[in-house]
Parts: structure tokens; C-alpha cells; sequence
């Protein structure tokens, strides 16, 4: 049966693994860490989508708010890491 | 009918969420692979919308693919532009020999191998019935939570101990970022057109946030969406050449980072004392105790998202200008154009000039 959240998990399934597939291969340091991002999305798709309860019902709020304080972590880890990759840059020019 | 019409709008939205995710991560030009990343983002937020997730459709919008999208471009500016060609030739023409092709096709086995087994798990969890989930519990508490956002319920009463642990995240990302050295250099003042777009934007972001912090007790906002539309405002300041870009200085500034965790800590401290559980609000204070929380978490959260903007510990004006800092010495290859972006657009030279330039083209 194709219904939404079906199409949606999957997707975040999808997702994930060509996060993963970039973030494990990729040669360069920006483009894994892309990939993780994209990973990081492919999970809250999937969250979403068990969340969702079909038209005119109230979803979970649970994973709403896993979500909402996961995108938050991901993008303070993100800049994290960009800051790390800065200043590995930076050493390595010297 | 419309069902039908709504598994178009579906299966549309789903495969142009897989295209996106991997156009942006297949192409070997970091720029393009950002631009992709935030459609991608944008795309997920109407997916959200349509799953009924506005709360996190309003987050993913305005952090996912706003502020992640402008702190990888900034990054990506910085990066030397010749090494980039170098650096992807490796990439796009690989050796095809033995090894490196085995790797790629165990890597890309294994990767399949997750998304089967988390495709089982999906199945496991959808076929659990709404009644055994914890959505039971937070509908029949609500009334008592201070707020009518089942979300914000949970983010600030039933769960607040998860958010305080994100803020304590958020505040160590920004204590390593500063301890990895001075923010970036600046960028040029705006000229005439943006300045005044930047007149006109600054207080209707900083309005929008006011407006998303109060609404988020019982519609979808609150202090995560609240925080990143006013760090919006503090990009734009940064893009316009606004060297404080409206932080506050020195000592104000790490308590303003610090006011989330700090507040969390001074309500649910109070709240011991007063001999109830850590963090366990009164019925009755409940709504004006998670206002208090949000407001600093929001200006927390801004604070954090700008300083990750700018990459670094902002640097005081004068000490830079004058130069001779061991901090801005520390990275011998930073510290000059540092100091050359610290100081203005009428620094001399024909390479700042020509590094800002670029710097406004881009953005």
C-alpha cells in the first residue's frame, strides 16, 4: 500500500544512504560533511514520517520535537567542524 | 479525487528530494553541491508542511537550509579557488584500479545494507498503534503543560531536560569554535541599494522573531525558529559590512551565549529548592517560566548561530586595526587578511580589494 508515509520513510531511507555513501568516499572534507548533513535529513524524514498519522489527524509531537532539536545540534556541530576544517587548513599551509 | 491529487504532489516532491540529494552530493564543485544542499532543504520543508510538521518545516527553513547553506558558502569562499579544480580531478576521474574499485562497491554494498535494515525498522515502527506511543500521554497532559503547542509542551515542559542538553551542545560547539581561532575577515560595507534593504529587513526579522517566540505557546514557532530568524538578522548585518553585527561586546556577550543553559539552570534550581522535582513547573507558572526559558534560549541560540557565521572569536576593532596581537599572529596566513577585513572597505590594496569584491558577488 503507497501511502505518505510510506513514500516519505523510504525516501529517508534512501536518504541516508547516499549521505553515507559521500560522507565514506568522498575525497574532499566539505563534501562529506555535506553527506553527513543529508544523512542527518534522511533520519528526520523518517522520523517525520512515523510521526504522521494520515490527513485530518494530529501527528506524534514526540519526534516534532526530536527533529526540531536535531536540526538545531546539526547545524552547531556543522559549524563545528567547518571551523575545525579552518583551522586544519590553516595549519597545514604553514 | 483529491487523494489522488495529493499522491502526485507526493511522489513529484519525493523524487525531487532524491534528485537534489544526489545532484548535491555527485557534483564535484563545492559551490554548486551548497546551492543544491539548500534547494534540497527547501524541498524538505514543504515535505514538512505536508506531514503536518509546520513547527519543524519553520526550523528546517530557516536553519537547514538558511544558516547551514550560508555557513557552508562562507566556508566555501574561503577555500583557494585554483586547488579546487586539482583536488576534484582526483576525485571525478578516479583510478579505476583494483582496490579503490573494491572499496567503492563494499562502501556502496554497505549502504544499501542500512537503508534495507532501516527500511525494516520503518516497518516495525509503523506498524506499532498510535494508542502505545507516548502522543497518549502528552494529549492528556497538555492542559497542565502552560502551553497548547503540544511541541513547545514537550520541547520545554515534558522534555526540558533534552533541551537544556541541546543548549549545553550548543554552548561547547561555540566554546570550540572560539578556541579555534579569530572569526573570518569582514566584509565590505554595503553600498547604497543593500544598505537600505538592510534598513528595512534588520527590524522585520528582528519583529518576526519577537512574533515567533510569543506565538510558539500555542501555534507553530518558538525559541529555536525565534532564535534563527533573529541570527538571520545578525547574517545580514555581517553581509552588510556591519563589523558587531549586532552582538554585544566582551563580557555581555558570553553571558548572552551562555543565557539559555544559565536560565534553564536558575528555574529548575529554584524550582528544588522551593521542594519540587528539577524542572517540575507548577501548574500554574508553568506558561510564564517556559517564556522566561525561550527568551533566553532564544538569544542564546542566536548568538551562537551568528558566532558560528563568523567563524571564530570576534576580534575587538582597535587591538586588530593596530595589529600585533598574539592571537591574530597565532595563524600566521589569517591574521593579515583578518586584519585587513577588520578595518574597513578603505583598506589599501589592490588584493583586499579584490578578495571583497568577490566576497559581494558571491553572496
Amino acid at each position: 500500500m503507497l501511502t505518505a508515509h510510506w513514500l516519505y520513510g523510504i525516501t529517508g531511507c534512501l536518504v541516508v544512504a547516499l549521505g553515507l555513501r559521500t560522507a565514506l568516499l568522498h575525497a574532499l572534507l566539505l563534501h562529506r560533511l555535506i553527506g553527513i548533513n543529508v544523512m542527518g535529513a534522511g533520519v528526520f524524514l523518517m522520523l517525520i514520517a512515523v510521526a504522521y498519522r494520515g490527513p485530518g489527524v494530529a501527528p506524534d509531537p514526540i519526534p516534532h520535537a526530536l527533529v526540531l532539536t536535531g536540526i538545531v545540534v546539526a547545524v552547531s556541530a556543522t559549524a563545528l567542524a567547518l571551523a575545525l576544517a579552518r583551522r586544519l587548513t590553516a595549519e597545514q599551509d604553514n | 479525487m483529491t487523494t489522488s491529487a495529493m499522491l502526485i504532489l507526493d511522489i513529484l516532491m519525493v523524487l525531487s528530494l532524491l534528485s537534489l540529494a544526489a545532484a548535491a552530493l555527485a557534483t564535484s564543485d563545492a559551490r554548486r553541491s551548497v546551492i543544491l544542499f539548500m534547494a534540497f532543504g527547501l524541498v524538505l520543508a514543504l515535505a514538512w508542511a505536508r506531514l503536518q510538521a509546520p513547527d519543524v518545516a519553520l526550523a528546517e527553513a530557516a536553519i537547514g537550509a538558511g544558516l547551514s547553506g550560508a555557513l557552508l558558502l562562507a566556508a566555501v569562499r574561503e577555500q583557494p579557488r585554483p586547488a579546487l579544480p586539482d583536488d576534484t580531478k582526483t576525485v571525478h576521474h578516479r583510478d579505476h584500479s583494483s582496490p579503490k574499485l573494491l572499496l567503492e562497491w563494499t562502501v556502496t554494498l554497505l549502504c544499501i545494507v542500512v537503508a534495507g535494515v532501516l527500511a525494516w525498522a520503518l516497518a516495525q515502527a509503523f506498524d506499532r498503534a498510535p494508542q502505545d506511543t507516548l502522543a497518549q500521554a502528552v494529549n492528556e497532559n497538555l492542559a497542565t503543560s502552560g502551553v497548547s503547542n503540544p511541541v513547545t509542551a514537550v520541547l520545554l515542559n515534558f522534555r526540558a531536560y533534552d533541551t537544556l542538553l541541546e543548549l549545553a551542545v550548543l554552548l561547547t560547539a561555540v566554546l570550540g569554535i572560539f578556541a579555534l581561532g579569530p572569526a573570518r575577515p569582514g566584509y565590505r560595507a554595503a553600498g547604497p541599494v543593500f544598505g537600505g534593504l538592510v534598513h528595512w529587513l534588520v527590524p522585520v526579522l528582528i519583529l518576526t522573531a519577537a512574533y515567533l517566540l510569543w506565538v510558539g505557546a500555542h501555534a507553530p514557532g518558538g525559541a529555536f525558529q525565534a532564535g534563527a530568524t533573529l541570527a538571520a538578522a545578525g547574517v545580514v548585518l555581517r553581509l552588510a559590512g556591519q563589523r558587531t553585527v549586532g552582538l554585544p561586546q566582551g563580557r555581555t556577550l558570553y553571558l548572552v551565549v551562555a543565557a539559555g543553559v544559565g536560565m534553564f539552570l536558575v528555574v529548575g534550581l529554584s524550582l528544588l529548592l522551593l521542594g519540587r522535582p528539577f524542572l517540575g513547573y507548577p501548574p500554574a507558572w508553568a506558561g510564564g517560566l517556559i517564556l522566561l526559558i525561550e527568551t533566553a534560549a532564544m538569544l542564546a541560540i542566536a548568538a551562537t548561530l551568528v558566532l558560528a557565521f563568523l567563524g571564530g572569536r570576534p576580534q575587538p576593532p582597535r587591538t586588530n586595526v593596530t595589529g600585533g596581537k598574539p592571537l591574530a599572529t597565532l595563524i600566521s596566513t589569517l591574521s593579515p587578511r583578518s586584519r585587513q577585513g577588520l578595518s574597513g572597505a578603505d583598506a589599501p590594496g589592490a588584493e583586499p580589494h579584490k578578495h571583497f569584491s568577490e566576497d559581494n558577488s558571491q553572496c
